[in-house]
Formats: C-alpha cells, sequence, structure tokens
C-alpha cells in the first residue's frame, strides 16, 4: 500500500450525522484510507442551559434535565434532584418508597438508554435488523414512563423528597411482563449481533483505550470499565438505596470497541437483575416527603454525581439562600468522554472510526447543554 | 461523597513541601482548600502524584462569578483511595484575568478550560489550544458572567 501515492484530505464527519446523536462535525485530515488527525467541533445545539438556570427556581429546573440526555432523562433528573436534596440536608427523608420507584425508573432507562446505544451502534454498521430489535423494547420502556409519568422522552417525574406521582395500578403487571421477556430479549441480541463474525472483525482491537488514557482523560462509566476501571458508584459509593441490591459490575481490560459494546449489553443484564430485587420488594407507602413548596437551601455549595447510563452526571450548585441557584454547573460524562476521540480516531480507517464513536455513546444534548 | 480527609494537615503538608500558600475552605456544605493560582499546577501535580493522596482523577472544573472575584472550582477524585477533595483558585477581576492550565496534569482539563474560557472568560495560561468550545468563534461577551443579561428576561 505504501508506493500508492495519495493526497492529503480534510473531511467533514457531520455535522448531522447519524451516528452522533445530534450534531457533532469531527474534521478528520485523511491519508488515503486512513486518519492522521480528528478535531472535535461541538456547541451547535447549544442551549445555555446552566445560564437558564440562575434565572428559575430549584422545582422550574426539574424538566430542563430531561432535555440534556434526551434519551435518559429519568437519570438526569434524579441527578439533579438528589444533588439538590443534598444541598438541603433532607437525602434522608425520601420515603422507602419512592427510592425504591426511583430505582425502578432509573434501571428501566439504564437499559431503555443502552439499547438506543445497541441500535445505533448496529445501524453504523449497516446493520438494520438489530436497530428494530433494540427500539421494540425501549419501547415497552417508553410506554412504562408513560403510564407513570405521562410523558415517553422527557418525564419530569423526579420530586425533592420523592417522585412526582404514585404508580398506577397498570405499572407493575407490565414491569412483569418485560421483565419476563428480556432474558429472551437479550439473547435475540446477543444472536443476531454479538456472534456475528463481521461485528467481531471490525470491533475487535479496534481503537484501543488504555486504563492510564481514560484516567487521564477522565473517562467514566461503562467506556471507562471497558478499560479496566473497576468503578461504579452504585456499588462503590452506593447513593439512594443501592446498598440494598445485589448486582455485578461487568469489567473489561483492552478498552476496544467490543469490549465497550460488551460492557452495556452485561450492564443491562445487571438492571434486569435490580429491576427483579425492586419489583419483589417495592413497599406501600407515600411517595413524597414534606419538603417546603418554595425550596430554598441554605447558602453553600455542593458537588454530588450519580452512575448515569454514560457515565459520572454530576452536578455543581452554588446557593446563595435564595429560591434560585446562584450558579449550577452540569458535569456531563459525554463532554468528557468525547474529547479522547480526537486521540482515539487516529490511525483509524474512516468507517472504523463511525464505530469507534458509536461505542463512546454521546449524546450531543448534554455536551452541549 | 462523604469521604472526607483531614484538610487541615493537606494544607499543613502542601504549604510545608511547596509553599503552595493553601488554606481550609469552609463553604458550609463540603469542605475545600483554597490554593494561590502561582503554585496551582506544582501544588495539582503534586496531589496527583503522591501516593498518600493520588488525585488520579479530574471530576469537574467549574467557575463560579462572586461579586468579589471570580473563583475556579477543581473537584477531585482518587480511584484508589476513593476520597474526594475540592481546590478553589480565587482570581480578582483584573483584565484580563487567569489561572495556569493544568491540563498538562490532566487532559480531561482541556476541554473543561475551554468551556470557562468561552463562558466565563477566565485564560487560561499554558492550554495548548484555547478556543471557544461551545459558541461561535465571533460571540461577543462570556454569558455565565453575571453582567451578561438574557435578552428573554
Amino acid at each position: 500500500m505504501n508506493d500508492i501515492r495519495t493526497q492529503e484530505m480534510n473531511l467533514n464527519f457531520g455535522p448531522q450525522h447519524p451516528s452522533t446523536h445530534g450534531v457533532y462535525r469531527g474534521v478528520f485530515t485523511m491519508e488515503g484510507e486512513y486518519i492522521t488527525k480528528c478535531v472535535n467541533h461541538i456547541g451547535y445545539l447549544h442551549r445555555g442551559i446552566e445560564k437558564m438556570a440562575e434565572s428559575r427556581t430549584y422545582t422550574q429546573f426539574i424538566p430542563y434535565n430531561g432535555r440534556l440526555d434526551y434519551v435518559s432523562g429519568m437519570l438526569n433528573e434524579e441527578a439533579y434532584v438528589r444533588t439538590v436534596e443534598k444541598l438541603m440536608g433532607i437525602s434522608d427523608q425520601v420515603p422507602e418508597r419512592a427510592e425504591y420507584i426511583r430505582v425502578i425508573m432509573a434501571e428501566l432507562q439504564r437499559i431503555a438508554s443502552h439499547l438506543v446505544f445497541y441500535s445505533s451502534m448496529a445501524l453504523d454498521m449497516a446493520g438494520f435488523t438489530p436497530w428494530t430489535y433494540g427500539f421494540r423494547e425501549r419501547d415497552t420502556i417508553l410506554d412504562l414512563f408513560e403510564m407513570a409519568a405521562g410523558s415517553r422522552m422527557m418525564p419530569n417525574y423526579m420530586r425533592f423528597g420523592g417522585v412526582a406521582a404514585d404508580l398506577n395500578e397498570e405499572f407493575m403487571p407490565a414491569l412483569r411482563k418485560l421483565l419476563d421477556i428480556m432474558p429472551k430479549c437479550m439473547e435475540e441480541y446477543h444472536g443476531i449481533l454479538t456472534g456475528n463474525e463481521i461485528f467481531q472483525a471490525r470491533t475487535k482491537g479496534v481503537a484501543s483505550l488504555s486504563r492510564e488514557k481514560a484516567l487521564n482523560y477522565g473517562i467514566s462509566g461503562p467506556s471507562a470499565r471497558a478499560s479496566g476501571i473497576d468503578y461504579d458508584l452504585r456499588r462503590d459509593e452506593p447513593y439512594g438505596i443501592y446498598d440494598r441490591f445485589k448486582f455485578n459490575v461487568p469489567v473489561r481490560q483492552t478498552g476496544d470497541t467490543f469490549d465497550r459494546y460488551i460492557v452495556r449489553m452485561d450492564e443491562m443484564a445487571e438492571s434486569v437483575k435490580i429491576l427483579e430485587q425492586a419489583y419483589r420488594e417495592l413497599p406501600e407507602g407515600p411517595v413524597l416527603a414534606k419538603v417546603p413548596k418554595i425550596i430554598k437551601p441554605p447558602a453553600g455549595e455542593v458537588y454530588h454525581r450519580i452512575e448515569h447510563s454514560k457515565g459520572h452526571l454530576g452536578f455543581h450548585i452554588v446557593s446563595d439562600g435564595t429560591a434560585k441557584p446562584y450558579r449550577l454547573r452540569i458535569c456531563s460524562p459525554c463532554f468528557v468522554n468525547v474529547a479522547v476521540f480526537e486521540e482515539m480516531a487516529v490511525g483509524l480507517h474512516l468507517q472504523d472510526a463511525v464505530v469507534a464513536f458509536a461505542s463512546l455513546d454521546i449524546v450531543l444534548g448534554e455536551i452541549d447543554r | 461523597m462523604d469521604k472526607k480527609m483531614d484538610r487541615q494537615a493537606l494544607v499543613a503538608f502542601l504549604n510545608e513541601k511547596m509553599d503552595a500558600q493553601a488554606e481550609v475552605f469552609e463553604d458550609n456544605t463540603e469542605g475545600s482548600i483554597k490554593v494561590s493560582r502561582l503554585k496551582l499546577v506544582e501544588t495539582m501535580q503534586e496531589l496527583r502524584e503522591n501516593p498518600q493522596y493520588k488525585f488520579d482523577v479530574l471530576m469537574n472544573l467549574s467557575s463560579v462569578d462572586y461579586p468579589e472575584n471570580f473563583t475556579v472550582i477543581y473537584h477531585l477524585f482518587s480511584i484508589e483511595h476513593k476520597h474526594y477533595l475540592t481546590v478553589k483558585v480565587e482570581i480578582t477581576k483584573e483584565n484580563p484575568c487567569w489561572v495556569p492550565s493544568v491540563s498538562s496534569v490532566w487532559k480531561a482539563a482541556q476541554v473543561h478550560e475551554r468551556e470557562v474560557f468561552d463562558l466565563m472568560g477566565i485564560l487560561f495560561n499554558d492550554h495548548p489550544d484555547l478556543r471557544r468550545i461551545l459558541l461561535p468563534e465571533d460571540f461577543a461577551g462570556h454569558p455565565l458572567r453575571k453582567d451578561f443579561t438574557q435578552q428573554a428576561d
């Protein structure tokens, strides 16, 4: 190949490439089929949400969180609500039942988010059938959200001190149905994609990320666990009632595209385990603590993070004692994780870069905020 | 997030070892330490390398526009020891206001610093590629400053 003379050229990857879940542009410098340099361009979706937070009350800001990572709104809301609860010092007042409902919603959302990942990654390799499989169960989960919150993607369901409303009577039977079919569905997902030779050839050993580099870039979540960083906030710093559940944290060592894929697939199975336990143990009782109508946290600041489907989502809130946050910073996992792609893409084929990018599982709404 | 480390001892150590001009900072909910910007990079390097602290992850880099100064806030985390530290740097509202870049210590700082530069207008000395990141290159002003008002309100 080396004797074929090629000319260096720049190639725009996006914006609005379907694999980027939004608007991302990567400017690749190409040497033939290989990428020699990559520059990330983000910001096309920037809505100034951090600034908007300063002119809204704490409660008014809850719905904005669903619009950050719009394929896992429940988790974004949970992160924000828990941070404010910590700032208020009311974390321990959340009723039992509400804590269980939060776990159910969070784990359902994690599965739904990973299914979007599974589907879109397959689609990026021109696999249309797996895409339909993944979106089938995701739709069932969104049905569940509709029953609970009245909305499918922007739930606005979490509240300070609990959740907005109790589950209706349809919910638990529908959840049971989903839990019953999930193991079979997981088999199907694996059957159609994981064992596929083309899929393996295009993901194994591609775009490896070492543990050291992942730490240096601050990578978190499944992408970090694929590189051997054995850390999951649900297990290592349990918030809410996560210390009551038994589940494993999938960890892989090579950090290639395949590992990032398989870690997420294994996580779905673990989430089903958590849901089974929560289904069995869900207690009766109120779902909302008695909290003041107008939230006025004491002056001070707090940083809190939870295990989001894409990594560690943290909120840094500075309060001056009034009903509106003085400063609200959202530290989103996608914003941090996408930065490593500039380095990861170098040396890859163009087609492999598309898959490697998909394996980071980013959502631009959360990057740009 | 509740694992608190002995901040007094840490501050004493940093001041003795490298004259970091550090002090313990009480901000009601979480304690943090305050460091002079002149000693910031050395201090961060030490916090990352020293086996006793080993802060190998920069989780978050944030900035606040207080009436009296700008504060840049670093949230550090150690995977090995599972402990947290918040480091603050206060800078007066001079023009241009700057802090040294810590992107040589953690690469994660590169994008965070670009964002703080973009939205808060704080310069990071020795940053390899300090450009706007979320807003267009020709955007005027820095929206997260308190004197930047929204049109809609």
